[in-house]
């Protein structure tokens, strides 16, 4: 009996040095990769980058040399495009969504509509920026582009503000409304001011999210090998033309494409990050781990 | 209660001076005109997703009349030579691949949520899950670039021959190997919901009360035990809908999976092989189809992706919906 | 905060006027490589127009000028009839330069590859699997063949090179013409490899041991990759070549210029003649004169005289010059 008991004991423990080591087994195979693509990136990436490759335009095909100027400003030009469009409208919907109108019709199909913007694989906004606008204006345009990181940007500014404004407590609300000033002042002047830094990092997490989208950029701002900055015109942009180097055969394109990569994720997470740290660190950790959950479950 | 106030402030209009938002408009009017403002723009962004839609059907009218819906996605030719089109190798590559990276990311993701929350130290665990959450933000292109420079090499050099020397007997696992096919798509699509899944995960284990851990610990169990009783069980619907919410977003990937799954658009019934997703074929072929007819078929695999991924992220929201309603009572 | 917005605002609107023509085109990758040079060499020339080419495809670039989102496209494979009503206007196919379709391999150890075109037709039917099949070891005595599987590496995108190579193909393979096709798109059966333009055949060929795949000679060369020698019709054993492509051009009589300019030369008689040679075209739309249209046309005069020059350094072939003083008067 008592052999028993001991030998029970041992295998129970057993099972659990075992089911420990799978736990760190699997968090090793996890993070391997994750380290090598990091790793890879700003290695090869670093490696890569030069003066010209910030300064000039592309070479002809297998020339070595050149650089992503346009790309690199291109890029910031569409985000910058795909933002005006939808910061403004996504904050005002979030602020509709609630504060307004809670229970109405038009509020819940707009909800459901949100949710399913969320939902839509980035390659068909290019579809559809592509038939409604690169077709009637008759050339591939940097507006088209935009639009489509527009629709992109737009449901996860909307869903930021709504949960944020609603981590608001009413009785900032109450006490704004009791002295005497208008609902729409009280939020806007009050409400929203109070939540700025919450929207804010909304709207960022949003647009780093678009500026590495390459899906809703093949064939709306399509490519350019010069610079541009007209809005009517093709423009090229960092994923693109990561795109267009990295499947290609030539060693030093393909180098541009790994500098190309490092510049995207210094961007990209460079506006996460910063705009994190916006928020100090209790905040960021209590307060934003509430978004973050609620964000999660509305992404992808 | 915010009515009766509303009202009485219009008795007593804010007092003259640098308030420039006055504008001598009554505050009723004032609040009325910025809902209806407000209604209009929510009213536009409807219009706008209705008019996607619409545009997009439009667009696939066309095969839909010469195929047919249930025939397009039932037949796996795609013949732009003979201008004949059928989704079902596309339907089939993104499912497989989809589900595939499933099977791999779920249970790593569930471990490694529990690695982060259960085994490190609070600080360590916290680093370590912003590193992991920061790979969400990594575009996706650049996960292509390695995908092809890397994964795709690893794949084919020291995966395949692993496999075909434990599992080679499988049908999987048949034909020659080159690096670029469904197995390495997979493999980069699972890497990429990790994030997704584990971040869930993490936080729906949080949601479980300390109590609970620490009675089945004071009970005697093992770690293990406490896990799988306190942690894992009240916590399956929340897990699962992670897993779902990750399926959606493997759904919908498009430039990762079209530079390393090598766009093939036959069927094989080996992972080693070429294939192609649909939103991979969307890619490729979109703004390079000639006849109309490619066109519109292109459009329809389209939005049988619209309405699949539609499908599962809200079977996703529903579940979790559920399992925070269960938690919040 | 407001002044920001001003000076973003005036900025922005300060850009969207600019002294410089901007003229935007796409199609073939075939002659991207010579294409780029030119439009980067004739920006050195008449500064004040852009030129901006994106390498999409041939069936992009036949769609897009239909779709009339560019002011010119570019082909190697000609428009088809269907595609020309399709088009607003008439569509003018300018030939540029002339290149060949090159089949470039990646073997170890193998640096030279001996193929007829049944043969090459059946490994792209995925009939021949094996590097080591007796076919192809017939074809190659004395070459030390592996037995490493063959991975066909083919376009994924509307491509004029593949409209090329599938003419070639089922010009002298019946079985081929009969189970796939000629067209800018095919459907391939078996296990193939689709690559992004002919950048990204190359790529992949290059990147991966055992395949073989269709590319612009141009591509092949710049990367190092060595390319089969292709049995003509004489029987001789020709390297894609400049010589080669032009021994396929000069056997056309002089007279077919002054016609339809949508010459197919696959498959020519000659000794020197390399058999899957094409002219490849810019494709104008002959409509009202546009300040775009017109310096596409200053353009193409450039390129049929002094342009054509700098063909052979990039491995393509100068156009015939019969054929260059035709078009001189024609786009005039």
């Amino acid at each position: 009996m008592m052999i028993e008991t001991t030998n029970y004991y041992r295998w129970r423990k057993f099972k659990n040095r075992f089911f420990q080591f799978l736990l760190i087994m699997a968090a090793i195979a996890v993070l391997t990769p994750i380290l090598l693509i990091v790793q890879y990136t700003f290695v090869k990436g670093a490696g890569s980058l030069n003066l010209d490759f910030f300064t000039n335009l592309p070479k002809p095909v297998g020339e070595v040399g050149g650089g992503m100027r346009h790309a690199i400003l291109g890029t910031l030009y569409l985000v910058a495009i795909g933002a005006a469009i939808a910061v403004p409208i996504g904050i005002m919907a979030g602020i509709y969504l609630a504060e307004f109108d809670k229970k109405s019709a038009l509020s819940r199909i707009l909800s459901f509509a949100i949710d399913l913007l969320t939902g839509v694989p980035s390659i068909i906004v290019g579809i559809f920026a592509y038939i409604l606008l690169v077709v009637p204006m008759k050339s591939f345009n940097a507006m088209a582009g935009g639009v489509a990181l527009s629709i992109i940007i737009l449901p996860i500014v909307t869903r930021a503000t709504e949960e944020i404004l609603k981590l608001v407590p009413d009785h900032i609300r109450e006490a704004g409304l009791a002295l005497g000033i208008p609902r729409w002042k009280v939020i806007f002047m009050i409400v929203v001011p109070g939540s700025f830094k919450g929207i804010f990092t909304g709207v960022m997490l949003a647009i780093s999210r678009a500026a590495g989208e390459t899906a809703p950029l093949l064939f709306t701002a399509f490519g350019n090998m010069y610079m541009s900055y007209r809005i009517d015109q093709p423009m090229a942009s960092l994923p693109v033309q990561i795109y267009n180097y990295a499947i290609s055969p030539f060693e030093d394109w393909q180098r541009q494409a790994w500098g190309g990569a490092f510049v995207l994720i210094i961007i990209v997470l460079g506006i996460n990050l910063t705009s994190r740290a916006i928020i100090n660190r209790n905040e960021l950790i209590n307060f934003f781990s509430e978004l973050k959950k609620k964000l999660n479950s509305k992404k992808a | 209660m915010e009515q009766t106030v509303t009202q009485k402030s219009i008795k007593n209009p804010a007092p003259k001076g640098p308030d420039s938002f006055h504008l001598g408009i009554p505050f009723k009017l004032q609040d009325k005109i910025n809902v209806w403002v407000l209604r209009t723009l929510a009213f536009a962004i409807i219009t706008m997703l209705a008019t996607l839609i619409v545009l997009l059907f439009k667009q696939s009218g066309e095969a839909v009349k010469e195929f047919g819906l249930w025939n397009f996605i039932s037949t796996d030719n795609w013949n732009p030579v003979e201008d004949e089109f059928g989704g079902l190798s596309f339907l089939y590559g993104t499912t497989v691949s989809s589900l595939l990276a499933l099977a791999i990311a779920a249970p790593v993701s569930v471990a490694i949520a529990l690695f982060l929350n259960e085994m490190l130290p609070a600080w360590l665990g916290k680093i370590l899950g912003l590193f992991v959450e920061m790979i969400a933000a990594i575009p996706s292109i650049v996960f292509g670039l390695w995908g092809i420079y890397y994964l795709a090499p690893f794949v084919k050099n020291t995966l395949t021959p692993m496999l075909k020397g434990s599992l080679g007997f499988l049908p999987l696992f048949q034909g020659p190997s080159f690096g670029i096919g469904m197995l390495t798509a997979s493999l980069i699509l699972a890497i990429m919901i990790v994030p997704t899944i584990t971040s869930i995960c993490r936080e729906v284990f949080k949601t479980i009360p300390g109590h609970q851990k620490e009675a089945a610990l004071a009970l005697g169990a093992t770690r293990y035990e406490m896990i799988k009783l306190a942690i894992l069980s009240p916590s399956f619907s929340g897990i699962m809908g992670g897993v779902v919410l990750g399926f959606g977003r493997a759904l919908g990937e498009t430039m990762a999976v079209a530079m390393v799954i090598g766009n093939s658009t036959t069927i094989s019934s080996s992972l080693l092989a070429p294939a192609s997703t649909m939103a991979s074929v969307i890619a490729n072929e979109y703004a390079e189809a000639d006849s109309d007819l490619h066109v519109a078929a292109l459009c329809l695999v389209g939005i049988f992706l619209f309405v699949i991924t539609l499908i599962i992220n809200f079977a996703a929201r529903s579940i979790v919906w559920h399992f925070n309603r269960k938690h919040a009572r | 905060m407001k002044h920001l917005l001003i000076i973003a605002a005036s900025l922005f609107i300060a850009t969207q006027a600019s002294a410089v023509t901007k003229v935007n085109g796409a199609g073939a990758s075939f002659p991207y490589p010579i294409y780029s040079k030119w439009f980067s060499e004739y920006k050195k020339v008449k500064a004040d127009v852009e030129f901006n080419y994106q390498a999409i495809g041939s069936g992009g670039g036949i769609r897009q000028l239909i779709k009339q989102t560019v002011d010119f496209g570019a082909s190697d494979a000609p428009m088809k009839e269907k595609d020309m009503k399709k088009a607003a206007w008439p569509v003018l196919h300018v030939p540029t330069v002339m290149g060949a379709v090159s089949v470039a391999f990646n073997l170890d150890g193998v640096k030279s590859l001996k193929i007829d075109g049944p043969t090459l037709a059946k490994v792209f039917m995925g009939k021949i699997t094996k590097w080591n099949d007796p076919a192809l070891v017939a074809l190659n005595k004395g070459l030390k063949l592996p037995s490493t599987d063959i991975l066909v590496v083919r376009r994924s995108d509307g491509s004029g090179t593949t409209s090329i190579f599938s003419d070639y193909l089922a010009t002298v393979s019946p079985e081929f013409e009969k189970e796939i096709g000629r067209g800018k798109a095919l459907k391939w059966p078996g296990a193939t490899v689709g690559a992004k333009g002919n950048d990204g055949v190359t790529g992949v060929v290059k990147q991966t041991k055992g395949a073989i795949g269709y590319v612009e000679l141009a591509y092949a060369i710049k990367n190092g990759l060595p390319t089969a020698d292709v049995k003509n019709k004489n029987g001789k054993y020709v390297a894609p070549s400049i010589k080669g492509v032009s021994a396929s051009a000069a056997t056309l009589k002089d007279d077919v210029y002054n016609g339809d300019l949508r010459i197919s030369i696959v498959d020519q008689v000659g000794d020197d003649v390399y058999p899957i040679s094409a002219f490849t075209y810019i494709l104008l739309p002959v409509t009202k004169e546009t300040t775009q249209l017109k310096e596409v046309k200053a353009f193409l005069n450039w390129a049929l005289t002094k342009g054509q020059d700098m063909a052979g350094d990039l491995h393509y072939a100068p156009l015939p010059t019969k054929l260059t003083e035709v078009l001189l008067k024609k786009i005039k």
